[in-house]
């Protein structure tokens, strides 16, 4: 029996990606100096489980690249090596060329060699510098080398029973089993597993005790013992696998099939269940001894460790206990998602009609049916929440990736740049938020190669020299509105229209706006950039950035300042979005305050209002003084009283004022899922989108600054 | 449900399609069946602020927010009350920005009939050509006129009413 391990390859890479994402993102908040060991770890458990992940689908150059990076890792890890700046880049460049070299593995296509192997080199020659006489050398010794070394040369007494076996006639599994030293934490107990494993058939114990401490020194809670074991070739694999299901992870494992007389060895050696966990390790692979070793490396480093030639595939058992295996997520499909979500939107609606056909009802059963109903209710409304949260991400998974490439376009480019990211919570949907990402990485791009201008041009301008690159999300108004700012030269008009006009855009005597010259940056083939680098300037961007956010049903405005900087504002509608909203109801009609704009809400005396001259209602509030929208008024709802005293009033709050909302009750708070009106509608100053209620009907969100600004005008009027 | 606008052209070119007819006051309309999502019971709306008289609200149609629109008011007939005969017929229509889906309040649905499209007259030119610009054709049927409606004009009006820009533009391009 084979397992076919293409069936992990999506998974690896899709983890692989995200590891490596993260580890770049701890990379780049290392400090130089002083590195928190907690992020060195991270990136070190990520260098890890490629390696061990890669190793096991025999990708074998990006497990012997990742092990020379993890090599270097170690040193770091070890305080060996002091983070420098060089290191640092060479890090995140060892980064990129995984991300290749996985890329490459994936679209089947070769893999560019020559890069490799020459960051190979450079990390290669990093670890052979720290050797030098630096001031590390004090430090104790690397562990991979104590590794490496006891990986190399079995100790004497590890396993010596291992070559007493006689060769089997018939084919026999053997079994290495490696527990780390938590697996007694971890719930896990080897003798249970052992008598299982004697079940199945004639089991062979052999017991290596190598790593067994001086009595004194032994913890009990720590299983220092490993085993190596056979059984007859007839047990099924899937039993062996069973018995060591729940210690995957806290253990090295290797099922070996030792091949009878007539079974090609190579057929049937295949690795541990569950390869895709970094733990596995090839079955070629000798396992390390123990996880104790690291924490106590023995004395004897060996500078062998930096040679170039040690042997690949030294698997290492720490780290790997936290790595990506159990962070606690699954992968699921979004159709799944999808199809979650409608059904949960249905069962809602049939609970709410249960509810009202069980408020006819009378007799002794009648009050239990009820109470039976509300606790359906409350259920289905968890139910409702957590499925629609699911589908949700910040949208700092797309942020996450601008540290880095700010870092590098500003070297490169020789300009110093500050990325300022805000509202990296807002949640959007992850379909927007999977195609937002594109658009986004060429605005700041082109904030970076054509806004900011180089430092002493600015020092020149009276600008301080470092520019600011600012990328902010909010909800705004039903929508999602992704800002990226910089605080550059501004858009040239003059440029853009002399180039429209060389290239036949825009006829010689035409005169156009300032928006309309603004909107010439998007015609595909435009750009004014005077040299082309390979950032920008090819007159591809513009155009995709906006036919990615048309497709997306948003829109791209530019508002530029000469000197100031400029201004691009992506409006995405929201397609889904969740809110935290207070129903109030306005006569028969109910609307949703989000709740973050709400400051307060209370009761008016008859005499808490002053009435300006004409016809404005201003209430006193804290010392201030804040205009009244009556809804009923500006939405032309019949209200239930006009009397501001037998309403109430919710002070709220949008773009920086206050305004109180006149509203006639409170209904109570939930969270609602924003669903477009403009899907099918249109934009309505004031409301942000509408939501359905539990009860089927339409609920409209309101938009408190689109309120204030509709109730202006409705005063200018 | 497929509803492209080449279908739609197929439609008004030749051969027969199917049209839904149905009754407002004396009038009979009819629009293309392709077009029609389904037909349900009148439900009370929720009410938009700032929209058009006869856009009566917004409804939840399978979870997304459908607007309806009152054919009367919207052909400027006489109100008619709101009953349980009163029906729903939910409709998309194309515009530039996409597939909109709409629902038209009427008062009650007749049929579904074959129209063959060498007998659709056009629709005589009346005062001012906008106030009738949504009307593809009559034809008769079984000895009723059936007015044979544009829908996409029709919405995209109001559309202009309630958008204003975007509006602008599906007028322009559904005019073009």
């Amino acid at each position: 029996m084979t397992v076919d391990l293409t069936q992990f390859h999506d998974a690896f890479f899709e983890e692989s990606f995200e590891a490596l994402d993260a580890m770049e993102t701890a990379l780049l908040k290392l400090d130089i100096g002083s590195p928190e060991p907690e992020l060195i770890n991270t990136i070190f458990r990520v260098a890890h489980s490629i390696k061990g992940g890669s190793a096991t689908f025999g990708f074998s150059d990006i497990a012997s690249f990742t092990h020379s990076l993890e090599t270097l890792l170690d040193e770091l890890r070890s305080g060996a090596m002091p983070v420098t700046v060089a290191l640092s880049d060479l890090l995140l460049k060892s980064v990129d060329v995984m991300r290749a070299m996985l890329r490459a593995v994936q679209a089947k296509q070769p893999i560019d060699s020559q890069r490799v192997s020459d960051l190979q080199f450079d990390l290669e020659v990093a670890i052979a510098k720290k050797n030098e006489p630096v001031p590390a050398a004090a430090a104790p010794a690397p562990d991979t080398a104590a590794l490496a070394t006891a990986a190399g040369n079995p100790a004497p007494g590890h396993y010596a029973a291992e070559h007493d076996i006689p060769p089997a006639k018939s084919p026999r599994w053997r079994i290495h089993f490696h527990p780390y030293r938590e697996l007694l934490a971890r719930g896990n107990d080897p003798l249970r597993m052992l008598r299982e494993l004697a079940a199945l058939g004639d089991l062979e114990v052999r017991v290596d005790a190598q790593m067994l401490p001086p009595l004194a020194d032994v913890n009990p809670q720590d299983c220092y013992l490993a085993w190596a074991l056979e059984l007859p070739g007839d047990v099924a694999e899937d039993a062996i696998k069973q018995v060591f299901e729940w210690a995957e992870g806290d253990c090295d494992l290797e099922i070996e099939r030792l091949p009878g007389e007539t079974e090609d060895p190579a057929a049937s050696a295949e690795p541990a269940p569950a390869a895709p966990a970094p733990t596995a390790s090839t079955p070629t692979t000798t396992p390390a001894p123990t996880p104790a070793a690291p924490h106590a490396p023995p004395p004897a480093a060996s500078s062998a460790a930096t040679a170039p030639s040690r042997p690949e595939a030294v698997a290492k058992p720490e780290g790997s206990v936290s790595a990506l295996g159990d962070s606690g997520s699954i992968r699921v499909s979004v159709e799944k998602i999808d199809e979650l979500m409608n059904t949960v939107g249905e069962l809602v609606i049939t609970q709410a009609m249960l509810s009202q056909l069980g408020s006819h009802f009378d007799g002794p059963e009648a009050e239990k049916l009820r109470a039976g109903l509300a606790q359906l209710e409350r259920n289905m409304r968890e139910l409702q929440e957590s499925v629609m949260r699911v589908r949700m991400l910040p949208i700092s998974f797309v942020f996450s990736r601008f540290p880095r490439m700010v870092r590098d376009l500003a070297q490169r480019l020789g300009k110093q740049i500050e990325l300022k990211l805000t509202g990296e919570q807002t949640e959007l949907d992850k379909t927007v938020l999977e195609k937002i990402g594109d658009p986004l990485v060429h605005l700041v791009r082109n904030s970076i190669d054509h806004g900011i201008e180089s430092p002493e041009a600015r020092v020149a301008a009276g600008k301080p020299a470092e520019g600011t690159v600012h990328l902010d999300a909010c909800h705004r108004g039903g929508n999602i509105a992704v800002e990226v700012s910089d605080d550059g030269g501004g858009l040239d008009k003059e440029r853009i229209l002399a180039k429209a006009r060389a290239r036949g855009l825009v006829g010689p005597n035409d005169s156009l706006t300032e928006t309309e010259i603004y909107e010439l940056i998007f015609v595909p083939g435009f750009s004014t950039a005077e040299k082309t680098t390979d950032l920008s300037g090819r007159g591809v961007g513009m155009d995709v950035v906006r036919r990615n956010v048309k497709e997306l049903g948003g829109k791209i405005d530019v508002k530029s300042e000469p000197g100031r900087g400029s201004h691009f504002t992506i409006t995405l509608p929201l397609t889904l979005a969740i809110v935290d909203g207070q129903s109030v109801a306005v006569g028969t009609e109910t609307y949703i305050v989000p709740l973050i704009s709400i400051v307060e809400s209370m009761q008016l005396k008859a005499t808490g209002v002053t009435r300006l001259s004409g016809h404005s209602e201003v209430l006193s509030f804290r010392g201030d003084y804040l205009p009244i929208i009556r809804l009923h008024e500006l939405f032309g709802v019949e209200p239930r009283s006009r009397a501001l005293h037998e309403g109430l009033v919710v002070v709220a709050e949008g773009d920086g004022r206050r305004v109180g909302l006149f509203v006639d009750d409170l209904l109570g708070q939930q969270q609602v899922v924003i669903k477009s009106l403009e899907a099918n509608y249109g934009h309505i100053e004031g409301v942000s989108g509408a939501t359905i209620l539990g009860d089927g009907s339409v609920a409209l969100i309101l938009d408190v600054p689109g309120l204030i600004r509709a109730a202006s005008m409705l005063a200018a009027a | 449900m497929s509803t492209n606008p080449v279908e739609r052209q197929q439609g008004s070119g030749s051969g027969s399609h199917q049209v839904l007819t149905f009754v407002l006051g004396n009038e009979t309309y009819g629009v293309d069946i392709l077009r029609v999502q389904e037909i349900r019971g009148w439900s009370a709306v929720t009410k938009i602020p700032h929209a058009p008289a006869h856009v009566l609200g917004v409804l939840n149609l399978r979870g997304s927010i459908v607007p309806i629109v009152d054919l009367r008011m919207r052909f400027a007939l006489e109100r008619a009350e709101y009953t349980t005969v009163t029906v729903i017929i939910v409709m998309s229509v194309n515009t530039p920005a996409g597939r909109r889906d709409f629902g038209v309040v009427v008062d009650g649905v007749s049929d579904v009939v074959d129209v063959n499209s060498a007998e659709v007259k056009p629709a005589p030119e009346l005062g001012s050509r906008s106030a009738t610009d949504y009307i593809r054709g009559l034809v008769s049927v079984a000895e009723r006129m059936v007015v044979l409606l544009d829908i996409d004009r029709l919405i995209g009006r109001d559309l202009a009413l309630s958008t204003g820009v975007d509006g602008e533009e599906a007028l322009a391009a559904s005019a073009a």
